[in-house]
């Protein structure tokens, strides 16, 4: 559904993106996992055409997206730090965003009412904590019963109530076909979301491999525990000591 | 296109910095009208705010404006919006609400005490004049991200625009006066929207006289037909470029 090729990405000289060859297919639910820094959230803007990449194409259901915004219909976007502007309120976001989507198809408003933003929804944004931002950012990637969802750092920020309840809406979504890309560095929170693990390090892709693969190679039950492991061995390899402390 | 120039404008509105600026406008041209019983220099009095006020308040507020709506731009870009789209709903926005007040505050009152051409020309001018200072505000605020810059930037275009450039007019033609440079200073006031327009309405009121050397040269170009339709269609050219110019950036900004 989501190809990415040959991507290069450069910030003055900086080299956040290298050659990142990827493929994603409908019903996985893929981690993007890597220290900070490593180009994550770079890939991800860049899959939403809001980072034009240097070099490289991308293709959504075959097509290329540069220069494209039509597909974007098909994706549900949670930020790593949702920005809102300040004075609008929690209700008027919302109706905004739809009014612009202007879509047809049901709304999926399960979020609004396991969150209980009702209550808040004459709110200022800029009143919000971050965890609440949060929940907005959430609710908004799931209204429209995107085919694609992409969540940056979902769990962050949010209560470990909240992080459940959204836990379980990504996995009741990965259930309906959905392809779910979700960047994050609690690996413990992972085990029971995702079939698909992708490593990144300095722009490039380290290793792209499926859970029971990942599990049989290093002979480990749980994934932290898989790539630890990996970390380790890669660590005496390297001595990047920038490694051991990140994950 | 219409929803977000609609959410954009409205959002405008209820800014109070605007509709201050119309009061003010308001208040500026009602009693420079009523002060004098000739209406010649109520004109020559609103002549100045347009040639200072609109040109310094449009361009500070859309520039303010724009970086502020930073995190409005980001949440519209990850949803099915053409890039195009909402750069251009911006501008259509502020445009809109920037001619809007001047419309309120000046226009009105110039179009009930002096309903003739030069009233109906300074209209025009002036909303020609906020929407390429608008223009000018995109291109300022998209060159750099940081805010303090950016506001710097349009502040000085302005400043070079209402005091550096005639200065620098000025100093041209003294020191080459010696010289036939009459006809090449035709094509230097198209360097500057404030002088087409200072240009424009100072010859509508038959006073070039006050305007000195340069209005004197003007009168054969600009006082034809030829020389209106010219100096209208720079004064578009100044709105065109700036804002493709600022387009083309926003269409390869990374967010």
């Amino acid at each position: 559904m989501i190809a990415i090729k040959n991507i290069y990405k450069k910030f003055g000289k900086l080299e956040v993106l290298n050659d990142v060859n990827l493929t994603f297919n409908k019903g996985e639910c893929i981690a993007l996992i890597g220290p900070n820094g490593c180009g994550k959230t770079t890939l991800i803007k860049s899959v939403l055409g809001m980072v034009i990449p240097t070099k490289g194409d991308i293709l959504f259901d075959q097509k290329s997206i540069l220069n494209k915004y039509k597909y974007r219909d098909q994706i549900g976007y949670m930020p790593q730090i949702g920005r809102y502007p300040d004075y609008m309120t929690v209700g008027q976001i919302i109706e905004m965003i739809k009014k612009i989507r202007n879509s047809n198809e049901d709304l999926d408003e399960d979020l609004i009412k396991a969150f209980e933003l009702e209550k808040i929804f004459d709110k200022q944004m800029r009143t919000l904590s971050g965890g609440t931002t949060q929940k907005v950012s959430a609710i908004l990637a799931f209204l429209f019963n995107p085919e694609v969802l992409i969540l940056d750092e979902p769990t962050a920020g949010l209560d470990p109530l909240a992080s459940e309840i959204l836990k379980e809406k990504i996995i009741k979504e990965r259930e309906k076909g959905k392809l779910i890309l979700i960047t994050s560095h609690l690996l413990s929170e992972l085990d029971d979301m995702i079939s698909q693990i992708v490593f990144m390090q300095d722009g490039k892709v380290h290793f792209h491999k499926t859970i029971p693969d990942l599990l049989e190679t290093t002979g480990e039950q749980k994934i932290s525990k898989a790539i630890a492991s990996i970390l380790k061995k890669k660590n005496t390899e390297t001595r990047n000591p920038k490694l051991a402390t990140s994950l | 296109m219409n929803r977000i120039i609609k959410i954009i404008f409205l959002d405008i509105l209820k800014n109070k910095i605007v509709l201050a600026y119309t009061l003010i406008l308001g208040l500026l041209s009602w009693s420079s009208f009523g002060l004098e019983d000739n209406s010649a220099k109520g004109l020559l009095t609103i002549l100045n705010v347009i040639l200072f006020t609109v040109p310094l308040v449009s361009i500070l507020f859309a520039t303010i404006y724009l970086y502020n709506s930073s995190e409005f731009i980001e949440l519209l870009l990850s949803q099915p919006v053409k890039r195009k789209k909402i750069w251009l709903s911006l501008f259509l926005g502020l445009s809109l609400s920037m001619v809007a007040a001047f419309f309120i505050g000046a226009g009105i009152p110039l179009l009930i005490n002096a309903p003739d051409r030069v009233g109906i020309m300074m209209v025009i001018v002036g909303c020609l004049i906020s929407i390429i200072f608008v223009a000018l505000a995109f291109l300022s605020s998209i060159l750099t991200r940081d805010k303090a810059k950016g506001i710097g930037i349009a502040i000085m275009t302005w400043l070079y625009f209402a005091l550096l450039f005639d200065g620098m007019v000025l100093f041209l033609l003294f020191q080459l006066s010696d010289y036939p440079i009459e006809k090449a200073m035709v094509a230097v006031t198209a360097l500057s929207p404030i002088d087409l327009a200072r240009i424009q309405i100072l010859l509508q009121l038959d006073v070039s006289a006050m305007m000195g050397y340069t209005g004197a040269i003007f009168k054969d170009f600009f006082g034809t037909a030829m020389g209106l339709i010219v100096s209208f269609a720079l004064l578009c050219l100044w709105i065109i470029i700036p804002f493709s110019i600022s387009l083309r950036k926003f269409k390869n900004k990374d967010l």
